[in-house]
């Protein structure tokens, strides 16, 4: 490198510094603008104190109400706010810029909820339990996500498949129920949402891999057409004949000693067989992607197809199984909405939960933990969206349901740009 | 072990890309596969390795014959192949590519990679071929890249190892490094292939030489008392022109004056280094280089598509630094881009469209925003004559048309507009010799009528007959200058490989 | 005299050159695909009714009604094109979306919005005469739409956010922004718990068209809106330099952006004209056929638009066949609901099925190879 050049790339690269430091001067500034909101918006207005109940009856020992003053709450939420809005203009700051802007939307989104409660109270373990629960689909459907498009196969049709499964283990269950009882009528349909599954990711495998439509436009046309047919027959049979809707819903198993534990053991082991389940599935995906052979293969599938074709691995084959497993996962999610929570199937049921999966997925960077930690973030935003609707908050319960779906946005906009998706994701792999 | 091709035969549809090929490869020995673009080699030994299946003929492997259902089966027959595009995953590390396919595990599918480690580094040792076996492939040079191909290939237990157009990426010095791996690897015993276009590299490295042209194989030679000028007529069938004849150049006044051009690349590493030098018009400047110095990036600062980190760009006394690639372009500056699939046209367009791909929004094609198609018609019709591109008609696909047609249709368009000066990359890569003869010649013809004409490629034939002035770029920097009627091959090899010459510049 | 025989040849050649392509127009994909995907949709739609215990003749029946209900008289194809028209015109903001390589999946969301800003400029605007009043509640519509649409463009462009996923969280916002707004004060109707607006006033609606033939024939000026659109449309994709550009930024956008097309500002801009077409769609939808705003008041028409963009093949015209052949599966279908007692839900099947067929031709190759002169092999 020349003197010049290298003067001028040291130039460059203050550049980019420069930019970095902008950066973290405009965190700073949201962060103070967040603690004026707080301090004027949620201290001054509410009165009273904000009780969250802990204590469940299960608890191995008792745990107190937390009452927290609103009013001085969100002061004290505001000077940390401004505290950490002005670190940001301290030299070195950059460092530690976006764990600070976490905290910091972590802490305004407390003083929220203590605005929101004031005067009131609720169950705070409650919600949080049903902040897993409510992550379960959306952890599973950025799970399926990722197992496509490691493959390399944007699957947009998460959403057909979670209903396929929902309808599929309804019916199944219904029909077997009063012939085998609760628990194998239940078990019985489980499988069939999750064969079901394995079918609708044969479907877009072969319409992707072998008939070479376009990825998104076939995930499209499942999700049109398990819709379309879920809906028919909803309203021309389930409608008459209500025994074919009426399914058992799996219970909750408490984890012997681990549920005593206060708000931790109803949040992660007073759930039924879906979360567990989940968990289970997460944590073999991540062994099965990252340490075993056949996770190389489908990586490099992913990446490079014609590599690992010239090493001789079947690219369609591996396609094929992914993108079936991915149904199954998609099969056993779907499940959750029927046999695991309301035990009948209404039209529509899903309602855009496989989509929000897919911007798990993303923010998670293709990996199924990264996937998880989203949807907890999401499953929190809806939980907190019902509970309070229900509380009769000042805000309307709509634009507490939208919260999710611009968190999405802002986040796919704001994240996309750094990670990275499979190299090869969204085109066919044609073998010459 | 000793191979053997026989009447191979291997059809695409109505191309007959192998005719009844005759070959034999023998342990301990290499063959050259010589043959220029199209000929037939790749699709020869993507049959031997198992990636095609041949519609006749048979493949023997000591005496017996053996069918290989897909590339695995080539594999284990040990026949590997070091492809000319490298098949390594960028985000994978160098034991992870190296063991891809057939990977050591343990327990419930897990995957072993330190017993993956230790494998690499023994070949490593047994070969000189050292490398990081935990280094990402995205972060190790090219040179260092082929080698994990080759130990990808040992690690197989490979007998037979082809490679395909090896050197196309080396400079001069690392080629040498390649060629004692090749003379190693033959007196470990091995069968060695070695596909390439390079006349003076297979007569230096080959034991035998095979030559391929459309299909057939036309003849076999021996290194030792073959000539370069009969091996290039075999490979084309007729005599080879090494210079286009031209007239001396009448350079006239300077058109593009470039000044310690600096530019990133895509991974924000210094790409130019301070390139400077001028173009006049009525003159042909050719850049020649191994790829990857830095000749792209320096004609995307040139063509107004990367912004420079430093330095000035002035075209007939205008600075045009910042200007951008419309406006360079309605200056008068023409670009046949490098990848002309990519980037210089639209394969679902007719010609018609692709011959306005950059002027329809000038008049008479437009105005306003109105299309006027009838005028384009016009052109094209015009231009498709002129430059005989081979169409039943302008409405047809540009993706219908064979690589040679396409690539004149691009040359049409740059050259039969308002153009002072024309940037050429890499512009005959990859056609027939017919559509690059014309296209050269038109070159000339442009720069007898007064136009600039800078032209960048990787092929030093190219570079010598077209060029009056030609400058080296190594590092990207610009370190030679020569005057093509005086300068030797040998010079601007070591230019190329960065070693200073007599004739070089500071 | 070799002279006179040479330039003889050019002019020929000239000619020859000239020639519009028989290439262009391929009959296997525009109009054969289509047709058997179409035969096949239904038979298979025949076969989810026998599996849901409708017999055979309710079978018949039922396609009876269908096809009576779409084109039996003045009455269904009144229907029909009334049908038509808000799928057509959301359809064509798809595909001028697919035309420039975006996927538009957004075009509910756009129609909704767009139905919601024309439904208050509909009521709340007072004292203006029909001329004036029903253009200015069409475009604040269509431009209610473009800014629905021009917010995932701009994130894509600016941070290459994909626009399926914001397309998609838009049209959830947009649901919920419906049942909000139709509950305040602002829109919903005095007197009224449920979520509706006030009415349309006479001065904003689109005039109907049949009925100095029968008073009850809905077909309304908005399908006049839509056939311009088209016009429009196939006049700016094939005939403007804006079109051009659009085009090959779709098809090529490296090329595009070698050839100086600036590509951020072309995604942005076609954005926001694909919105602005379903936010007319919406505003017809309205101001149309509904004279007032409910929840669901679109009728999927924003995702049956997406169908039907891929039926058309994306161009204009093609565009309007395939929105005339859904607006006569739901005219039909709704005769067929009533006739025979099969639900019209059965229609989103065969809708769907005709877009799995047609967007994988390889498969109807595959099929029925007797249809098809050429063959090309599936894969894997």
């Amino acid at each position: 490198m020349t003197m010049a050049a290298a003067a001028e790339k040291r130039a460059h690269d203050a550049n980019l510094d420069h930019l970095k430091r902008r950066q973290t001067l405009t965190v700073g500034w949201v962060l103070i603008a967040l603690a004026i909101v707080v301090a004027l918006v949620f201290g001054v207005e509410s009165g009273g104190n904000a009780t969250f109940r802990l204590a469940t009856r299960t608890d191995a020992f008792p745990m107190p109400n937390l009452a927290i003053p609103a009013a001085p709450y969100a002061y004290v939420i505001a000077v940390v706010l401004a505290f950490l809005g002005a670190r940001q203009f301290v030299r070195g700051a950059a460092k530690t810029s976006s764990l600070f802007f976490g905290i910091g939307l972590l802490l305004t989104v407390t003083a929220f909820l203590v605005w929101a409660t004031a005067g009131k109270e609720f169950s705070l373990t409650g919600m949080l339990q049903a902040t897993v629960i409510r992550a379960v689909p959306i952890a599973l459907g950025g799970l399926v996500g990722t197992l496509c498009e490691r493959v390399a196969v944007v699957n947009i049709g998460i959403e057909g498949m979670l209903l396929s499964g929902a309808f599929t283990g309804s019916i199944i269950a219904s029909v077997l129920t009063p012939l085998l009882g609760a628990a194998l009528g239940g078990t019985a349909g489980l499988i069939a949402a999750i064969a079901i599954g394995g079918l609708m990711g044969l479907l877009l495998g072969a319409l992707v891999i072998t008939f070479r439509v376009d990825q998104i436009i076939a995930g499209v046309a499942i999700n049109l057409f398990v819709l379309g047919l879920t809906s028919y027959v909803t309203s021309q049979v389930l409608t008459t004949h209500h025994e074919l809707n009426n399914a058992p819903i799996f219970p909750a198993w408490n984890i012997p000693f681990l549920s005593g534990i206060p708000v931790i053991g109803p949040m992660f082991f007073q759930q039924n067989l879906f979360v567990y389940g989940a968990a289970i599935l997460i944590a073999s995906s991540t062994y099965y992607l990252f340490h075993t052979r056949m996770g190389l293969r489908a990586r490099a599938v992913g990446e490079h197809p014609e590599a690992a074709d010239t090493l001789g691995i079947n690219v369609y084959r591996v396609r094929y199984i992914n993108v079936m497993i991915g149904g199954m996962v998609a099969g056993f999610a779907g499940a959750w909405f029927t046999l695991g929570s309301v035990g009948r199937f209404d039209m529509n049921m899903t309602n855009g939960r496989g989509f929000i999966g897919l911007a798990a997925m993303i923010f998670g960077r293709w990996h199924p933990v990264g996937a998880l930690a989203a949807a907890l973030v999401f499953g929190f935003a809806d939980a907190l969206q019902q509970k309070l609707a229900i509380v009769q908050t000042p805000i309307p319960s709509e634009f507490l349901a939208m919260a999710p779906y611009i968190a999405t946005i802002v986040l796919v906009a704001g994240i996309v740009g750094r990670a990275r998706a499979p190299a090869a994701d969204g085109k066919p792999y044609v073998k010459e | 072990m000793d191979i053997e091709l026989r009447g191979i035969t291997k059809r695409f549809g109505s191309l007959v890309a192998n005719d009844s090929i005759n070959l034999e490869i023998k342990a301990g020995e290499v063959l050259g596969l010589l043959g220029e673009n199209g000929a037939g080699k790749s699709t020869l030994m993507n049959t031997l390795s198992g990636l095609y299946r041949p519609d006749e003929g048979e493949i023997l492997i000591d005496g017996k014959p053996v069918y290989f259902q897909d590339a695995k089966d080539a594999i284990r027959a040990g026949i590997g192949m070091v492809h000319q595009h490298f098949m390594l995953v960028p985000v994978f590390t160098v034991a992870e590519n190296v063991v891809l396919g057939v990977e050591p595990t343990g327990a419930l599918d897990h995957l072993d990679l330190s017993k993956a480690r230790k494998q690499v580094r023994a070949i490593s040792a047994a070969h000189g071929l050292d490398v990081e076996p935990d280094a990402y492939i995205e972060q190790i040079p090219v040179g260092l890249q082929q080698r994990v191909e080759i130990i990808k290939v040992l690690f197989r237990a490979a007998e037979v190892i082809i490679f395909d157009e090896p050197t196309a990426v080396l400079t001069p010095q690392e080629v040498e490094d390649f060629f004692g791996i090749v003379r190693s690897l033959k007196a470990a015993g091995k069968a060695l292939v070695f596909i390439t276009h390079k006349l003076h590299e297979v007569l230096e490295v080959a034991d035998r030489i095979n030559v391929l042209r459309a299909g057939k194989v036309v003849g076999q030679a021996d290194p030792k008392t073959a000539t370069e000028s009969a091996l290039a007529e075999m490979m084309v069938g007729r005599e080879v022109q090494f210079r286009v004849a031209k007239a001396p150049a009448k350079p006239g006044r300077a058109l593009l004056e470039v000044h310690d051009l600096s530019a990133l690349d895509e991974r924000d590493e210094i790409a130019v280094d301070g390139a400077s030098f001028t173009v006049h018009e009525g003159e042909v400047v050719g850049v020649a280089g191994v790829q990857g110095n830095g000749q792209t990036e320096l004609v995307e600062a040139l063509t107004g598509l990367r912004s420079m980190l430093r330095g000035t760009v002035s075209f007939l006394g205008q600075d045009i630094t910042k200007a951008s690639a419309r406006a360079r372009h309605t200056l008068g500056i023409s670009h046949i881009p490098e990848d002309r699939q990519r980037d210089g046209m639209v394969s679902e367009f007719d010609l018609a469209e692709n011959m306005v791909l950059d002027s329809y929004y000038q008049e008479p094609f437009s105005r306003g925003i109105a299309m006027n198609w009838a005028a384009v018609r016009k052109a094209s019709v015009k231009n498709v004559i002129e430059f005989d591109v081979r169409t039943p008609s302008i409405y047809a696909l540009a993706d219908h048309l064979s690589g040679g047609n396409q690539q004149k249709l691009i040359a049409a368009r740059e050259l039969n507009r308002e153009v002072k000066l024309l940037i050429a990359s890499q512009p005959t890569r990859g056609i027939d010799v017919g559509s690059i003869e014309y296209i050269h010649k038109r070159i000339i013809e442009a720069r007898d009528a007064g136009v600039g004409i800078l032209v960048v490629s990787t092929e030093l034939d190219e570079i010598l007959s077209l060029s009056d002035r030609i400058l080296v770029m190594f590092s990207g920097r610009i370190v030679a200058e020569y005057a093509a009627d005086k300068v030797t091959l040998g010079e601007i090899g070591l230019s190329m490989a960065g070693v200073p010459t007599m004739g070089a510049l500071g | 005299m070799s002279e006179y025989i040479k330039q003889e040849t050019v002019t020929e050649q000239e000619t020859k050159l000239a020639r519009p392509s028989a290439a262009g127009f391929d009959v296997e994909q525009l109009v054969i695909v289509p047709v058997l995907s179409v035969v096949v949709a239904m038979l298979l739609g025949g076969v989810v009714m026998l599996l849901t215990g409708v017999d055979f003749t309710r079978i018949g029946q039922a396609y009876t009604a269908l096809f009576l209900g779409a084109f039996g008289s003045i009455s269904a194809i009144s229907e029909t094109l009334t049908a038509a028209a808000p799928v057509t015109l959301a359809a064509l903001g798809v595909a001028l979306g697919f035309r420039a390589g975006l996927f538009n999946i957004g075009a509910e969301g756009q129609m909704i919005v767009g139905g919601l800003a024309s439904v208050y400029v509909g009521f709340a605007v007072t004292g203006l005469p029909i001329f004036i009043h029903l253009p200015l509640a069409l475009l604040t519509g269509a431009v209610a739409g473009a800014l629905w649409g021009a917010l995932p463009g701009w994130l894509k462009a600016a941070t290459g956010a994909h626009e399926v996923i914001t397309t998609i969280m838009l049209n959830l916002v947009a649901m919920q922004l419906t049942t909000y707004l139709l509950r305040t004060p602002l829109m919903q109707r005095p007197g009224r718990t449920d979520a509706i607006s006030q009415n349309v006033l006479p001065t904003a609606q689109l005039p109907k068209l049949l009925d100095w033939i029968d008073p009850t024939l809905r077909l309304n000026a908005g399908i006049l809106v839509a056939l311009a659109m088209v016009g429009i449309l196939y006049w700016l994709l094939f005939r403007t330099t804006v079109g051009f550009e659009f085009r090959a930024a779709g098809l090529n956008p490296s090329a595009a952006r070698y050839a100086g097309m600036r590509s951020s500002l072309i995604t942005v801009v076609v954005m926001a004209l694909a919105g602005a077409l379903a936010g007319l769609a919406g505003a017809n939808q309205i101001l149309g056929v509904l004279g007032r705003a409910t929840i669901g008041f679109t009728a999927g028409a924003g995702f049956n638009g997406i169908a039907v963009a891929l039926l058309g093949r994306s161009h204009p015209v093609g565009v309007l066949l395939a929105g005339i052949l859904f607006g006569a599966l739901e005219a039909g279908g709704r005769q067929m609901q009533v006739a025979a007692g099969v639900r019209i839900d059965l229609i989103s099947i065969i809708q769907a099925l005709i877009i799995i067929f047609v967007a994988a031709p390889l498969l109807m190759r595959a099929a029925f190879p007797w249809a098809f002169r050429k063959n090309l092999k599936a894969r894997g």
